[in-house]
């Protein structure tokens, strides 16, 4: 009996899924970006966890100080705690990364969901709208989006450069899914839910919806750590966020600024950023080689 | 081939019209007071109120006046003439100033990322899975990973301040020496992109028929890398470069706003800061459109390049 069960065992399918897992677990990168990206949640969630001072406690006295009572790398030209400053800037950046994915993952579903499914006329159009949202430079579109805004509400601006970076980035996202829904259309499984009477509606929603979100999944990843990025070169162009929300990107130039001063105020926020950034894109790299043997 | 031109330039008229009415849609329809939103935080008088309104039929209300707007923009878009910027100066005249400057960053940018990211790419692809691929492949990933406002603030303290191997700011009428470092810094993005897609397109061909024949014809192996392979697997890269270079002159307002180098860039920087406006919408329509063009000659290259594309 129990010989049998382990034939049974041994002899077990492994998903895609599985595989993919075993080839992630082996893979050093893997496990060094989610330490990352858990890390910055962690910070963005509690920073006060990670120093106890305050990021807006500014004093021009302190200017360009030396590290002191827990500032680990000291103060920067306006005398605020730049490590404070640094950890406190994690929320921002973090906050319009994953809703501005989330808003590009259910965006980029829709579209690439009726044009890969319905094909034809439908598929014709989204994709030419696709194709012309594609050849708009992000960068230049979001200046032009976002200088609209000339309001300095914080929460105002969160949500604007939320929804320009939603409006302009879905398109990888939405050829991704629209190209992985073709080839789950042609399944045969999606023939036998239409002779057994599935409407498209169930079709779409239970055989084919659960087959692109893996792709999807690891497409956002990667564009949650170029969203932070273009966020914090909005902020650094003076475009996105402003004070008095932290942002990296607005630490960052004004470190560049005073850099021949002290360099700390730019390098610190600068480091933050770049391996946030890394973290997200090595990660999706990761998932995507693990998910897809091809590459290999 | 001329079907095939004929399809591309209805479609980059289509995206023309597209992103040209999308920008200006943005820019101008529905703000509050275009007069004001013009001059910025300064008071208008009457009289300029009066001027600007007839000068650019803002007293024409509804969807007909928008578009009849619309095509003004356009035209004035088509013919050149920007209009001026708040400072007085014409748009046209910084423009033909800043172009010369940006084309030069530009090319710096992408000899760079040729003569180190194709070499690279080809080296990493013959020898795929060596210790050479993997530690391309991750500084790659690390390049592509650091946003350019990390990357040109830290190469200019770095290497300009600190160390004072480069000049750290060009300041006017910048020298190729100056320019050497913001070019280095602005096409590491398409070095790493260009490498990697000469090491996937050069692996890949190697294992070409062609390749076998070559072989087992007693080529030496110089010979088939060099001509048989290289020649089939640059088709993409050349692609990819010639769409970069439309990129790269959009991109650049980050490295030429740090680096100060009078470019095209550079001025969409200091409009941005000084709120200037008409600069920032002139500046923006005449980059879309570049990029739409650049987009369209590296299409109709691509199926010069290679034969079996083509639209149907």
């Amino acid at each position: 009996m129990s010989e049998r069960s382990d034939v049974g065992r041994l002899r077990k399918p492994s998903s895609l899924a599985g595989d993919a897992w075993r080839d992630l677990r082996r893979k050093p990168i893997f496990w060094i970006s989610l330490a990352l990206v858990l890390l910055v949640t962690a910070m963005a969630a509690a920073p006060g966890l990670f120093t106890s001072n305050d990021p807006t406690d500014c004093a021009l006295s302190r200017q360009h100080a030396a590290p002191s009572g827990g500032a680990l790398f000291g103060y920067d030209f306006q005398g605020c705690d730049t490590y404070a400053r640094a950890v406190y800037g994690a929320r921002a950046s973090l906050l319009v990364g994953a809703l501005s994915a989330l808003f590009t993952g259910a965006i980029a579903l829709l579209v690439g969901m009726l044009a890969g499914y319905f094909g034809g006329w439908v598929d014709a159009v989204l994709s030419r709208v696709i194709d012309i949202v594609l050849g708009i430079p992000l960068l230049l579109a979001a200046i032009v989006l976002l200088k609209r805004v000339s309001v300095d509400s914080a929460t105002v601006r969160l949500t604007a450069v939320i929804f320009v970076l939603a409006v302009l980035g879905w398109t990888t996202a939405a050829r991704v899914v629209r190209s992985s829904v073709i080839s789950a259309r042609q399944q045969d499984y999606v023939a036998a839910a239409r002779m057994l009477g599935a409407g498209n509606g169930r079709i779409m929603w239970r055989h084919i919806l659960p087959n692109t979100l893996a792709p999807a999944i690891v497409v956002l990843t990667i564009a949650l750590g170029t969203f932070i990025a273009a966020e914090a070169t909005l902020s650094f162009l003076g475009i996105g966020l402003r004070e008095p929300t932290i942002s990296w990107g607005i630490d960052i130039n004004s470190g560049r600024v005073h850099m021949r001063e002290s360099a700390t105020p730019l390098v610190v926020p600068s480091t933050f950023l770049a391996l946030t950034v890394l973290a997200f894109i090595m990660l999706g790299d990761a998932i995507r080689d693990a998910f897809d043997p091809k590459l290999r | 081939m001329f079907r095939f031109i004929v399809r591309r330039l209805l479609q980059m008229i289509v995206a023309f019209f597209g992103t040209t009415l999308i920008v200006y849609a943005l820019m101008f329809a529905g703000q509050g007071d275009p007069i004001q939103a013009l001059a910025g935080e300064r008071p208008v008088t009457e009289a300029q109120r009066a001027y600007l309104t007839e000068k650019y039929h803002l007293d024409a209300t509804g969807v007909g006046g928008f578009f009849y707007r619309y095509f003004d923009y356009l035209s004035n878009l088509l013919r050149g003439d920007l209009g001026e910027s708040l400072t007085g100066r014409s748009i046209g005249d910084i423009l033909a100033a800043a172009w010369p400057v940006t084309i030069k960053l530009a090319l710096i940018a992408i000899a760079v990322a040729v003569i180190f990211g194709v070499t690279a790419g080809v080296l990493a692809g013959i020898r795929r899975a060596s210790i050479f691929d993997n530690a391309t492949l991750l500084l790659t990933l690390l390049v592509l990973g650091i946003p350019t406002i990390v990357l040109a603030p830290l190469a200019q303290y770095y290497l300009g301040v600190r160390w004072q191997l480069f000049p750290p700011t060009a300041g006017a009428d910048p020298d190729f020496y100056a320019l050497l470092l913001p070019g280095i810094v602005l096409g590491s993005l398409s070095l790493a992109t260009a490498l990697r897609l000469t090491r996937t397109s050069v692996a890949e061909n190697l294992r070409a028929d062609y390749v076998r024949t070559a072989r087992s014809k007693g080529l030496p192996r110089r010979r088939v890398v060099s001509v048989h392979v290289l020649r089939n697997s640059l088709i993409p890269v050349i692609t990819f470069l010639g769409v970069e270079l439309g990129n790269l002159m959009s991109g650049a307002i980050i490295t030429e706003g740090v680096f100060n180098i009078p470019g095209v860039g550079f001025n969409l920087f200091r409009g941005i800061r000084t709120e200037d406006g008409p600069l920032v919408v002139g500046i923006v329509s005449v980059l879309v459109v570049v990029y739409l063009v650049a987009n369209l000659v590296v299409d109709i290259l691509y199926a010069v390049l290679d034969p079996r594309i083509r639209y149907e």
